[in-house]
């Protein structure tokens, strides 16, 4: 259970560039919740994320994971309990690594680091059978370096990565943005496998209205820096395209469709 | 000449060492740090002072490794604790250790090593030039650094160290504390370079407070060079190539001194060789564009020729 709770954070505080992002913020996911956010460009949904991630520490608010107190919490030792993969395909992979590296590393996660080994034999196999199911022709590529992959190939790794050690929230920011139609509906397929599969919580931020319709099981709508509309079960399952764009204009929030 | 030859690789593997250190900054965690121009004084310092106070010559070399890993792990707070840029924490500690060596050394700018045992005495013992003798024992040093840097780098906290350098930002989401990693990367490569130190005062039979002055540079020269002409593709062939590349700027080094070149003029030297080899990388590019202009130009200038014939014969 993931509970935000009258969370503020500004940006530039005193400065003409001050900018409140987010404004009292309350949000709650149940275990297996499966949110998408949507909003338009500004309204606070990434450093929504990021609050939660730890990337940036709130002004003042409160953020709880499964009863844990995790407002403060370093951002690298609450990396234990967050999954998280970028818009940007470089950020999530280190490119000189190879691809059984960066699955070790994620392996890894929450745990101390030893001068074992760092990746160990067994673990070889059991990457070979998550990548053999993304079908993507990778599992025979152990030791190719991530660089040499490409944006889509490097997502669907950073997915495995985030979702090897079962974090307790999953963190989705625009992931497949920066991908090609079809490359982005393959790695959101493979992203809701993987959720469903674990039953993980999830915030997934996306601008795409038929992809907010279609995947998740709650949709919130963010305006400068507030949650001010949200659809649950039913109601979110029967909601058009049209009706959430319009509630997006009458948000106030310009929208191109 | 065959003795110029065996001094310069005696020289090139103590000098190997340095540039693993500068491996591990500059190429693994992606910082450059200026810090080793002090901290090779330091160990130098410290074995020559720890040798003269009756220590075994061995003891002295571990005293200096330990006195660089004190170094490095300064930079590291600098930069990791008070968020100074990498570079200027290097210089920091560089200025701040110039201070130290000399108070490590009684006051005083040089200290010599002479009549006294050092590492180098046993093989001398033996019948070796003390050439021949710091090429044996250097060798020894390059190999178990090497293998133990292989080792680390490949164990789940050196892996989580080489992200670090490749990716902070995944290295963070995947719990790794990078600060730390930072820290612990800038001690080990200074480390090294203490270690590199220890070995030059036994070698040459002193420490001078100037003798790190224009380390970065030689030791970047020496790691660019290796990497050139002996490649990169694992961690252990880029380790080998650059305490190779040490012995070929060494050599290189010793020929030019031999072909009549000014001492003085070395550092010119040697930073002209390192701004062309950095420049190497783009100037493929530079000169594919230069190519790419000069041929869209004539293509050009052929076209408005025609041009101008056409518009000719329509009037
Ligand atoms: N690091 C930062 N420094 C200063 N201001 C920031 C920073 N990050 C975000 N902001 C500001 O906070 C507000 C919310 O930004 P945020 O990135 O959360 O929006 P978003 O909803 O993710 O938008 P987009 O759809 O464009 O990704 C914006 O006004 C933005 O300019
Ligand atoms: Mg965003």
């Amino acid at each position: 259970m993931l509970a935000l709770n009258k969370v503020n954070l500004s940006f530039n505080t005193g400065t003409v560039n001050e900018v409140q992002a987010l404004k009292d913020l309350g949000l709650l996911l149940e275990q297996g919740d499966f949110v998408v956010v949507i909003g338009g460009n500004g309204s606070g949904k990434s450093t929504m994320l990021n609050t939660v991630s730890g990337t940036y520490l709130p002004d003042n608010g409160k953020i709880v994971l499964d009863g844990k107190d995790i407002t403060f919490m370093p951002e690298h030792v609450r990396a234990k309990y967050v999954g998280r993969v970028f818009q940007d395909p470089m950020r999530g992979t280190a490119p000189d690594m190879t691809i059984e590296e960066n699955l070790a590393l994620a392996h890894r996660r929450g745990e101390k680091r030893s001068f074992r080994r760092g990746i160990r034999a067994a673990e070889r196999t059991q990457y070979r059978e998550l990548l053999s199911r993304l079908d993507l022709g990778l599992e025979d590529r152990l030791n190719t370096r991530i660089g040499l992959l490409s944006g889509g190939q490097r997502q669907a790794i950073t997915l495995l990565m985030a979702t090897l050690q079962n974090p307790k929230v999953l963190l989705l920011d625009e992931h497949t943005a920066a991908l090609d139609p079809k490359t982005a509906a393959k790695v959101l397929e493979i992203s809701v496998h993987l959720i469903e599969e674990s039953y993980l919580t999830t915030l997934m931020v996306t601008h795409n209205m038929a992809d907010a319709i279609k995947y998740g099981n709650r949709l919130v709508l963010m305006r400068e820096g507030e949650i001010i509309f949200e659809a649950t079960g039913q109601q979110k399952a029967s909601l058009t395209v049209p009706e959430l764009v319009d509630k997006f204009i009458s948000a106030g929030v310009e929208v191109l469709v | 000449m065959i003795n110029i030859f065996a001094g310069a690789v005696g020289l090139g593997l103590i000098w190997g060492i340095v540039t693993l250190g500068i491996f591990i900054s500059y190429r693994v965690l992606g910082m450059p740090d200026l810090s080793v121009e002090g901290s090779i004084v330091t160990g130098a310092a410290v074995a020559t002072m720890l040798i003269i106070s009756g220590a075994h010559p061995l003891l002295a070399l571990l005293g200096a490794t330990l006195a660089g890993a004190a170094a490095g792990t300064i930079t590291g707070f600098l930069h990791t604790r008070l968020k100074i840029p990498a570079l200027l924490s290097g210089i920091l500690t560089m200025t701040a250790l110039y201070s130290i060596n000399i108070r490590i050394m009684d006051g005083r700018p040089n200290v010599p090593l002479l009549r006294t045992d050092t590492l180098l005495t046993p093989l001398v013992d033996l019948g070796l030039t003390r050439d021949y003798a710091i090429i044996v024992i250097a060798l020894a040093a390059v190999i178990l650094v090497v293998g133990a840097l292989r080792w680390f780098l490949t164990t789940e906290f050196g892996s989580a160290l080489r992200a670090t350098g490749n990716n902070p930002h995944m290295s963070t989401a995947q719990g790794i504390n990078t600060k730390t990693m930072k820290l612990v990367g800038l001690a080990c490569a200074n480390s090294l370079v203490g270690l590199a130190g220890g070995l030059l005062a036994q070698y040459q039979g002193f420490v001078d407070v100037q003798m790190g002055i224009g380390a970065i540079v030689i030791a970047l020269a020496s790691l660019i060079i290796g990497e050139v002409i002996f490649g990169r593709t694992t961690l252990l062939r880029s380790m080998i190539a650059v305490v190779l590349g040490a012995i070929v700027y060494r050599i290189i080094i010793a020929m030019v001194l031999e072909a009549g070149m000014a001492a003085t003029d070395l550092r010119l030297f040697t930073a002209i060789t390192v701004a062309l080899a950095l420049w190497l990388p783009s100037a493929r590019d530079q000169i594919d564009i230069i190519s790419r202009r000069i041929r869209h130009k004539a293509h050009t200038f052929g076209q408005s020729g025609d041009d101008s014939k056409q518009t000719g014969q329509t009037g």
